[in-house]
């Protein structure tokens, strides 16, 4: 099913999103469209559960309402599976070289495809790292990289595997300016070529085609799941 | 295809290099079956009747140590979230990994088995049959670990439970290793008979443990 | 009222609280009966004189054990498939009513072997598996503890006992077989192929029971688990509330487990 496929290849949506966490509802009723070519920031103070949306995207943490799909993406496969996650935390093997860990990342991962129906040349290993700057570090073990490295190589398994969709989880922290600006780049570049970008920040973020999410807490006024009346809500999540 | 070589290749590398590897686990092995006749005293007729259990319960013991941190560190770094969104099958990734902890930790634990049997006194028949009996039934304990190791991924001390929870479970497959490898000799039935139904456990295994691991895997990003 | 009422679960407390006094009553008399007619209205074993009371203890104890164990699986598969709280709750609160029927069972059966068998323990097969089963029970209870969040913990029990379950008829075989290869099949099982009409009638009422007991025992743990629940449920939002309505985005604290 193709939505105004004139201007978009691919389109996520998002339709009355929450989602639960240790018994607090953290999300209620997100509702979002994001096309190819366009990237979205979801802002909002912290603990309002912007991690916790890209969670439920990334198919990390299970929603209790709402539908999320893919328009024009490969139907067979969930949108997780089609969407590159980049949070907090590395995903590296300390014991592994630089190149050893990339490596790995590249032949496993699936390969996603872009929806406009065109090859996408996925970079190699080492021009991934180059782009990056850290092609000096290939051979050395991961764990002798400093922080800012680290999320470098990190990103680099973004470039290595194409998938449309980028989650990113404040994708600058950790990152010195000089780092931040080629991150940024990266990005905007992914944005320009037909991918579609979801990112949680707090920080402003300067890319193209920007579309805002702005997430606020859940609160007594609005709808909560543990006012008296809606404890059995609780006990009743199961039955959608 | 390309990509199970490369994650068993991965596994079986990191295995070996993370905290000793395949060592760490045959030293425990050599120390449990060490201390055994410190317990017992240094009777060998007395050994080489429970030369077997001793050696299928140190090798129980040792599979099970090394079990916690199967899922653990995977968790702790983030590759378990990328793992659950490569597209990849959850319950193949499961049995791949299964399958290079297995080659890294519970096939040297086989090949070290006939030298400890000397300590307990076997013949070269009882050797045999332990080591062949370990060879197909160390597979089942690792999988069914597994299953705890899933269970108990998000714990920060999960590895006491899982062997409380593992033990039980993992009770057929010592009673029928410990009887094959006891019979009188390999051609009988007393042999056959348990060692098939060894066979089947490793098998049942097979099928159970990367179902209920990777049931437990999925559950673990909340 | 369907089943699907009953997952309501301000409907099942009302029905719990409607149903227990007379649970209880229920329990109570056939507990007076059968003890009356285990005690004094049945004649002694010709081989085992008075200890074969102990049977009548033993035997619907043992059944109530691998009872509580289906009921727990039952629940496991309502939490795994429909995912919902309430058979959460249910094998949550089957776990130590099970654990204590099967300490119960194994108890009995000590105390009756003492005399019968000269000891208090024997590797007998069922002995055996009682015991493999109460390591199962007290190993789920230790999980339900461990894991904060119910729901999650909810899911890795079910899962766990679902293993279990598959597993108890392995360890069962295994176990018998592994009895009859070490001693040769002469000890005195209890039950036995023949039982007369006089032990029949007490056991029978015996575990009426003990079945009334344990619904009155799971049901009042449902409940309790519920209104824990309730409370935990009440604790968090009284924490989420922001304490004045101007600076709520300042002082509002990340949601524990929240990255």
């Amino acid at each position: 099913m193709v939505i105004s496929g004139a201007m978009f290849n691919l389109k996520l949506i998002c339709q009355g999103v929450a989602c639960d966490r240790g018994g607090r509802r953290v999300l209620n009723h997100v509702d979002f469209e994001v096309g190819s070519s366009e990237a979205l920031i979801v802002q909002g103070p912290n603990g309002v559960g912007k991690s916790s949306l890209l969670r439920v995207i990334a198919g990390l943490v299970a929603k209790a309402h709402g539908s999320i799909e893919l328009h024009g993406g490969v139907d067979e496969r969930s949108v997780a599976e089609q969407s590159h996650y980049f949070g907090h935390l590395d995903a590296l093997k300390p014991l592994q070289s630089v190149l050893e860990n990339l490596s790995f990342w590249r032949s496993f991962f699936e390969p996603a495809p872009f929806g406009d129906g065109k090859e996408r040349e996925n970079m190699t290993e080492l021009e991934a790292l180059e782009t990056l700057g850290i092609a000096h570090t290939a051979s050395l073990p991961a764990g002798y990289l400093s922080a800012g490295q680290r999320r470098r190589l990190s990103v680099a398994r973004l470039l290595v595997v194409p998938r449309p969709i980028w989650l990113l989880d404040e994708p600058t922290s950790a990152l010195d300016k000089a780092s931040e600006e080629v991150l940024l780049g990266l990005i905007a570049n992914h944005i320009h070529s037909g991918g579609l970008v979801v990112a949680a920040t707090h920080l402003p973020l300067n890319l193209p085609n920007t579309k805002f999410l702005n997430l606020s807490p859940i609160t007594t006024e609005s709808e909560h799941m543990f006012a008296d009346r809606d404890l059995d809500d609780y006990f009743e999540q199961g039955e959608d | 295809m390309g990509w199970m070589k490369s994650l068993f290749l991965r596994e079986y590398q990191l295995a070996n290099r993370v905290g000793g590897g395949a060592l760490i686990g045959v030293l425990f092995f050599l120390a449990v079956v060490t201390i055994f006749p410190f317990g017992v005293g240094p009777d060998m007729i007395l050994l080489s009747r429970i030369g077997a259990a001793i050696l299928w319960i140190g090798a129980l013991l040792a599979t099970l140590l090394g079990l916690d941190r199967l899922f653990q560190a995977d968790r702790e770094d983030g590759t378990l979230e990328l793992l659950i969104m490569s597209g990849r099958p959850l319950e193949l990734v499961v049995l791949i990994k299964c399958a290079a902890h297995w080659a890294a930790t519970g096939l040297p634990l086989v090949l070290a088995t006939p030298i400890l049997s000397l300590f307990v006194g076997l013949d070269f028949q009882s050797i045999l049959m332990v080591t062949l009996t370990l060879l197909v039934g160390a597979p089942a304990l690792t999988l069914l670990g597994a299953v705890g190791a899933g269970v108990t991924v998000s714990m920060r001390r999960g590895g006491v439970l899982l062997s409380i929870l593992v033990i039980p479970l993992a009770i057929p497959i010592l009673i029928f290793g410990v009887s094959a490898a006891t019979a009188d000799t390999i051609s009988s039935n007393n042999f056959i008979a348990p060692f098939l139904f060894l066979c089947a456990l490793t098998l049942f295994g097979l099928v159970i443990g990367p179902l209920a691991a990777a049931a437990a895997l999925r559950i673990s990003g909340d | 009222m369907t089943l699907y009422d009953l997952a309501n679960p301000t409907r099942f407390l009302k029905l719990v609280k409607a149903v227990l006094p007379w649970l209880v009553v229920a329990t109570v008399a056939a507990l007076a009966v059968g003890l009356y007619f285990a005690f004094f209205a049945s004649p002694e074993d010709y081989q085992q004189g008075q200890t074969v009371r102990i049977m009548f203890v033993h035997v619907p104890a043992a059944q109530l054990a691998m009872m509580c164990y289906v009921m727990m699986a039952l629940s496991s598969v309502g939490s795994l498939v429909w995912k919902h709280p309430l058979a959460d709750v249910s094998a949550k609160a089957s776990a130590p009513i099970g654990a204590a029927f099967t300490f119960l069972a194994l108890f009995s059966g000590a105390v009756w072997g003492k005399p019968m068998w000269g000891a208090f323990w024997v590797w007998d097969a069922r002995l055996t598996s009682f015991l493999v089963l109460l390591i199962m029970y007290l190993g789920i209870i230790a999980l339900w503890k461990a894991i904060e969040d119910p729901i999650k913990a909810a899911k890795v029990n079910a899962i766990i006992t679902l293993v279990g379950v598959i597993n108890v008829v392995i360890i069962k075989f295994s176990v018998e077989w592994w009895n009859t290869l070490h001693q040769p099949a002469s000890i005195i099982r209890s039950g036995g192929p023949s039982i007369h009409s006089s032990i029949l009638i007490p056991l029978a009422s015996m575990a009426i029971a003990f079945v009334l007991l344990f619904l009155t025992l799971h049901l009042m743990s449902m409940r309790n688990e519920i209104m824990r629940r309730r409370i935990r449920a009440m604790r968090m939002r009284a924490a989420s509330i922001a304490p004045a309505a101007s600076s709520s985005t300042v002082t509002k604290a990340a949601p524990a487990g929240v990255r």
